[in-house]
């Protein structure tokens, strides 16, 4: 037992941590045996009793409790928990009596390794029946935790099975849990360490038509236990104030967008919803006559295929649902249908309002949760299920479809299969690892020991996670050490590498391409390979061939923004040529086209500035080297500037576009 | 009464913060709805065939309707524009022909979806022919290039924002597998050669131009004719390409439909398996509650948005407090002070890591652990080449030893051990239905998880459990009521749908509210079919026994009586004691507020109201019930 102590401590200690935080009036005893001394006081009372320690009697909990809990004494002898379960009944009776029926609780933690004594008369099994009887009649819970495989020694396997039985028939008989824990991390979740008295959801019918109902109660089966919300601190207050709260209050308070010294009282607001881009104001009165507003009823819809219903639909904490208490009926019937459905692998699907005036159905499954211990009634599990807009049906490539480099081989398959196989946390005869159910929250538990720390070391750092903890976070070195050999295979027949591709510096690249063209001057022909388009030659300048498609395949050049201002400049020099060197007009169909073209370009490249002052530039040219034919020539094509319509930078109308070559004849005169 | 509007929709204490739930849609999406609208997109290959439901333009439009509304119900940013071509009307910024914009009023060509466009856009087939009107666009003898134009308006369009902070998308759909059959010689190729110029020109701007081929059963769509080209589909690719042709014209919209999704990333994760080998998985969202979007609070008077602004005050000093770092818990006797820091810092493992901690057989994951809708994830190389080759070897081997995996998953919001489900890839007519996967899904904790099972044992009577017989009565009923062919996501969410009703009306300004059709009630008709019905009353009267009704009622009744009686008891005595006051005489002089809460209880019983809320307001109910 000794091995389990320090856990012991953690859990115990967490408890009284949860507890001054929680319910703070509540009382704790702490009990122990298998002691070396003897201290209580049914041994003075009746005698016997022998190695059970008081350690600490029935009070509300404090400090010096979570003290004593992480410092408890190791023993020496073998415990008998019967004796220090009367015992600690006794102290309960003493102090309670009759009053607060189901809140008095008992936690025994145990390895059970050790036989019990044997009763004055009748059996061992006798003897706790009527002490389990008693819990009854006095209205007490217990828990016990038995902790077992690596934790304790060796044991004689007869006495196990034979205290198993005996604390089995507390479960039976009594409101008493019974778990059996072989890991320290199953052991610190083990313990209900805070008490959530339980709230049913509904209580009502559940109609399987309107002819035929159940009584039903609705509980919550998971619910998160959430990281406490801490409140926030102030130090305004004067250290000298012994009573200061050091609270913040929030206060709210409501201005216009457009002059925000404009304060609106709370009372004049009013709600507005999103339609799209329009906010539609209703007032919480108009909202409510109009609004979705479903009766109180949970309904059948009808039963399906329970591989209908896949497992990641489930959209939520789970309730479960069960026949109301005392109402054998109703029992029957839940039995009855869970029972069928179980056997023919059917799940019900429901229709569920809780409560009247709850703005919305939930449409959800029922499973059944058939029990098999006979003093807990069969019952349901319910999960809620999406609604048509919750789904996204976003595609997929198939498997099948990717490249054949991707799809393992059958050496790799291999490889992959022994790992699943192998790597198990759940081997056949030993204690499932990491079950939900016996998994604590390291987050919590992390933060209530902090808590607890800082109490009393105010400077305390957050410390790493301890051993146990870990084992939650992190692979159990255990288990990979048992198994080395399949991960030594796994890990030889795969390999993963870093694409080269993405190396920082591409990356920087190809995020910066869209906007880039006020980079820093990179020289062009240092990227020769990125492109992304590929033609098959790359064209770095307008020729005088083709002006047109060397135009076009250079703006075309993704590989680096400065070929669009390249390909502009060109083109813009190649007019120029064109225009000064035609004679008697001959190069000025040529010329047109790759104004055309140019034009084109900058629309595209949103640049037309750079064309404006391009064509402005040429007619003043012209004019000037009397060519004005060229301008007159422009104007018969319909040529223009870019007007703001076709390119939003341009700072020309569509007006002073059409009109500019039409304007600039008069000048010639 | 105050709502919160996420209250709403809310059935318990949801976590709005939650980080999983504000899914990060930081991009945005502009879309173009290019749609072919020639004369063959009209046409009707069905035997029964004059039905408008029958052509593909039909398909085309009700899926970007489709679109719209789940993208103004989603309260996306993503702005869309509708074009046809091949029509007779041409409208657009270019003046091209044979192009049409689709617009309605107070909306740019490219802007957010309103009421009004889907409403227009629902019923357009009625008025395209006269308003639109329809004709092919490229015929010989002529140079027109409706495709090359329609590409150019969309490319135009999407102009706007820049390729960083937008997803830039053209959606074309088109039965026409070879837009330039009509032509011939060098005017095709020419056509063709600036078809395909277009097309990379808007590419290399970022824009991705998709296609939805809408094909017949008997003709199939022929991507490589000209399409492949288009969209540098190659080999493997076009196989892939083309989605299986329906058989149902509705098969085909459900394929077309899903594919105009944009699969959104949550976010990379680093899934590390074991000595060191980690590869790279992308998450996806598939499945989040809808909720109505947030409210904007506006000035009642002017309708005009208002901000809130938050300040702190110090509740000892009443002085203003500038973002306090510190938090406190209650403790013992003191307050325990806590750095933001440090809180972060004890939240905090392995952010944003997947590690594998083993393997489970599928029935360890039972029907009660979850918590909150799964997260999808899929294999990605982009970062680390290898990652898809192991998870598809994982998968398979998940899938065949119907094994899970167990990994701890290090979220800054919850850190929080998950089930690694393998998914199969599950096909039917209308595209994929499941894709090929993993589902991860979110695991209690032990304090998460109540045993409320075992809250009501203690008695010394062991509940019964049902009979051999019992148990076969309930299987017959079963069977007969069996819900064929389940979806799960069959269920339009009635209470969304009414809260968009509701604004869509009130942004159009509509009198009426449509009435929305609950799909979520029983099959009443079904249930009162005379085999049900006999399966059902076999199966009551096994587990209820012959006197159910009587005796439920005398239950009833029982119940009701002692607690009518209470409530009577109760009333009688109010009204006793209320005799006792001179209300009027308290009211006139203002004493009200001296008089208990249960004195002033008594007259609000003795009269019938309400008694929640604090003593001002029972004060005012009194006086409001006095005429005062």
């Amino acid at each position: 037992m000794h091995k389990a102590l320090p856990e012991i401590e953690k859990v115990c200690s967490m408890l009284a941590e949860k507890k001054l935080i929680y319910s703070k009036y509540d009382e704790v005893a702490v009990v122990l045996f298998g002691t070396e001394e003897t201290e209580n006081e049914l041994t003075k009372e009746v005698g016997g009793y022998e190695h059970v320690v008081v350690l600490q009697n029935i009070k509300v909990v404090d400090g010096q409790l979570v003290e004593t809990l992480q410092q408890l004494p190791r023993g020496t002898r073998d415990g008998d928990f019967l004796d220090a379960i009367i015992v600690g009944m006794d102290m309960l009776i003493k102090k309670y009596g009759e009053t607060y029926k189901g809140k008095k609780r008992l936690c025994l933690l145990t390895n059970a390794q050790f036989p019990i004594k044997y009763p004055l008369e009748g059996t061992k099994e006798d003897q706790v029946s009527t002490i389990a009887e008693h819990m009854n009649t006095h209205g007490m819970r217990m828990e016990s935790i038995v902790v077992r495989g690596s934790l304790t020694g060796e044991a004689n396997k007869s006495v196990m099975d034979e205290n198993d039985n005996l604390l089995g028939i507390f479960s039976k008989k009594t409101c008493a849990k019974l778990a059996h824990v072989e890991s320290p991390t199953s052991l610190l979740g083990a313990l209900r360490t805070r008490k959530i008295s339980p709230v049913t959801i509904f209580r009502g019918d559940l109609e399987l038509s309107p002819k035929m109902k159940i009584k039903v109660w609705v509980y919550k089966k998971t619910s998160e236990e959430k990281f406490p919300t801490l409140k926030k601190y102030s130090d305004k207050a004067p250290p000298t104030d012994k009573f200061a709260t050091h609270e913040v209050k929030v206060d709210f308070e409501y201005k216009s967008v457009e002059d925000p010294s404009k304060v609106v009282p709370p009372d004049q607001r009013i709600k507005g919803y999103r339609y799209g881009p329009q906010v539609i104001p209703i007032s919480s009165a108009e909202w409510d006559a109009v609004k979705f507003k479903p009766e109180k009823s949970v309904k059948l819809l009808g039963f399906s295929d329970a591989k209908n219903i896949m497992r990641h639909y489930y959209m939520k904490d789970v309730n479960v649902f069960i026949p109301e208490p005392g109402n054998t009926r109703a029992i029957l019937a839940v039995s009855a249908l869970a029972r069928a459905m179980q056997d023919m692998n059917k799940v019900a699907i429901l229709r569920c309002v809780w409560r009247q005036g709850q703005g919305n159905v939930v449409v959800g499954v029922l499973t059944p949760n058939v029990s098999d211990n006979d003093n807990i009634p069969d019952s349901f599990y319910f999960n809620v299920l999406p609604f048509a807009e919750d789904v996204r049906e976003f595609q997929f490539p198939s498997f099948n479809n990717f490249p054949a480099s991707w799809q393992p081989n059958e050496q790799q398959q291999e490889a992959a299969d022994d790992f699943v196989r192998m790597f198990d946390l759940a081997p056949p005869g030993k204690e499932e690892a990491l079950q939900p159910g016996l998994t604590p929250n390291p987050v919590l538990e992390r933060f209530y020991r902090h808590l607890e720390l800082r109490s009393r070391h105010p400077d305390a750092a957050v410390p790493p996670l301890d051993e146990t903890l870990r084992m939650i976070t992190e692979p159990d070195k255990e288990l990979l050490s048992q198994n080395r050999s399949v991960l030594d295979v796994f890990r030889s027949r795969f390999e993963v590498k870093e694409n080269p591709k993405l190396k920082k510096s591409s990356r920087r690249f190809l995020r910066d391409k869209p906007s880039g063209s006020n980079e820093g001057h990179a020289d062009i022909s240092d990227e020769p390979n990125s492109s992304e388009y590929t033609s098959a030659v790359k064209v770095e300048k307008v020729g005088d061939a083709t002006p047109v498609q060397d135009f076009e395949a250079m703006i075309n050049r993704r590989d680096n923004p400065q070929w669009v201002g390249k390909a502009i400049k060109d083109m813009k020099n190649k007019i120029h040529d064109l225009v000064e060197d035609s004679y008697e007009g001959d190069n000025y169909p040529k010329a047109l086209e790759c104004l055309i073209a140019l034009r084109k370009g900058c629309i595209l490249e949103q640049e037309p500035k750079q064309f404006n002052d391009f064509l402005r530039t040429l007619c003043v040219f012209c004019q000037e080297k009397a060519l004005s034919s060229f301008c007159e020539f422009l104007a018969s094509k319909e040529l223009t500037l870019i007007s703001k319509t076709e390119a939003i930078d341009s700072e020309v109308t569509d007006d002073e576009a059409r009109n500019f070559l039409l304007k600039s004849e008069p000048k010639l005169e | 009464m105050e709502i919160d509007p996420d209250d709403l929709f809310r059935d318990d204490e949801d976590d709005p913060d939650n980080e999983l739930f504000q899914e990060r849609e930081s991009t945005k999406e502009f879309v173009v709805y290019l749609v072919d609208a020639s004369p063959k997109m009209f046409t009707t290959t069905c035997p029964a065939g004059d039905r408008k439901d029958d052509t593909h333009f039909h398909v085309a439009v009700s899926c970007i309707a489709q679109s719209l509304k789940t993208q103004i119900i989603n309260n996306s940013y993503d702005e869309v524009a509708i074009c046809f071509f091949n029509t007779r009307e041409k409208k657009n910024l270019q003046d091209l022909n044979g192009v049409y914009v689709f617009n309605v009023a107070d909306r740019e060509y490219l802007d957010r979806p309103t009421a009004r466009l889907i409403k227009e856009i629902d019923n357009i087939e009625e008025s395209f022919m006269s308003k639109i009107g329809s004709q092919y666009g490229i015929v010989s003898g002529s140079r027109e290039n409706s495709l090359y134009n329609a590409l150019w308006v969309a490319q135009a369009l999407l102009r706007k924002g820049s390729a960083k902070t937008a997803d830039k998308r053209v959606l074309l759909f088109t039965n026409e597998d070879d837009p330039f059959g009509s032509i011939k010689g060098v005017i095709k190729t020419d056509m063709m050669r600036t078809t395909l110029q277009r097309t990379r020109d808007a590419q290399d701007l970022g824009i991705s131009i998709e296609l939805l081929p809408l094909s017949w059963p008997d003709s199939d769509f022929n991507v490589s004719t000209f399409y492949s080209d288009l969209l540098g589909l190659k080999g493997d690719d076009l196989a892939r390409f083309m989605p299986a042709a329906g058989e149902k014209l509705e098969d085909m919209k459900d394929q077309l439909r899903k594919r105009m999704f944009k699969k959104r990333l949550v976010r990379k994760i680093t899934f590390s398996i074991a000595n060191g080998l980690s590869i790279q998985l992308s998450s996806y969202a598939l499945i989040r509650p809808t909720l109505p979007g947030a409210i904007t609070w506006l000035d009642s008077v002017t309708n005009r948005p208002l901000k809130t602004e938050r300040s702190f005050i110090c509740a000892d000093t009443g002085a203003l407090v500038q973002g306090s770092a510190k938090r406190f818990q209650p403790y013992k006797t003191e307050n325990i002070k806590f750095s933001v820091e440090e809180l972060s810092e004890i939240k905090r493992f392995s952010t944003g890591h997947l590690r594998l901690l083993g393997f489970k057989p599928l029935n360890c994951l039972k029907e009660f652990h979850n918590l909150r809708p799964s997260t999808f994830v899929f294999p990605t190389d982009e970062e680390l080449i290898g990652s898809t080759c192991i998870f598809i070897a994982l998968h398979r081997s998940m899938l065949r030893l119907k094994r899970f995996a167990v990994a701890f998953y290090g979220s800054s919001s919850r850190p929080q051990l998950v089930a690694l489900v393998a998914q199969d890839e599950i096909i039917s007519a209308g595209g994929q239905v499941e894709p090929p996967g993993m589902h991860m899904i979110y695991l209690p904790y032990s304090e998460d998880i109540r045993n409320t099972e075992e809250l009501h044992t203690g008695s010394n009577v062991a509940p019964p459990h049902a009979n051999d017989d019992q148990t076969r009565n309930a299987a017959a009923l079963i069977k007969r009521f069996d819900l064929k062919d389940f979806s799960v996501f069959q269920f339009a969410n009635p209470a969304l749908q009414r809260h968009y009703a509701v604004l869509q009306a009130l942004a159009l300004e509509e009198d009426e509210i449509p009435e929305i059709k609950d799909e979520t009630v029983p099959d009443e008709e079904g249930m009162s079919r005379p085999a049900f019905v006999s399966a059902l009353e076999e199966f009551k009267q096994s587990v209820y026994g012959d006197n159910y009704e009587e005796e439920n009622d005398a239950v009833g009744n029982g119940k009701a009586s002692e607690t009518s009686k209470k409530r009577k008891a109760v009333s009688e005595n109010a009204v006793k004691e209320s005799g006792n006051y001179d209300w009027v005489d308290l009211a006139d002089n203002g004493k009200l507020k001296d008089l208990t809460v249960m004195q002033l209880k008594y007259y609000l019983t003795a009269n019938n109201l309400p008694l929640a809320g604090k003593k001002e307001a029972l004060i005012s109910r009194i006086l409001t019930h006095m005429g005062k």
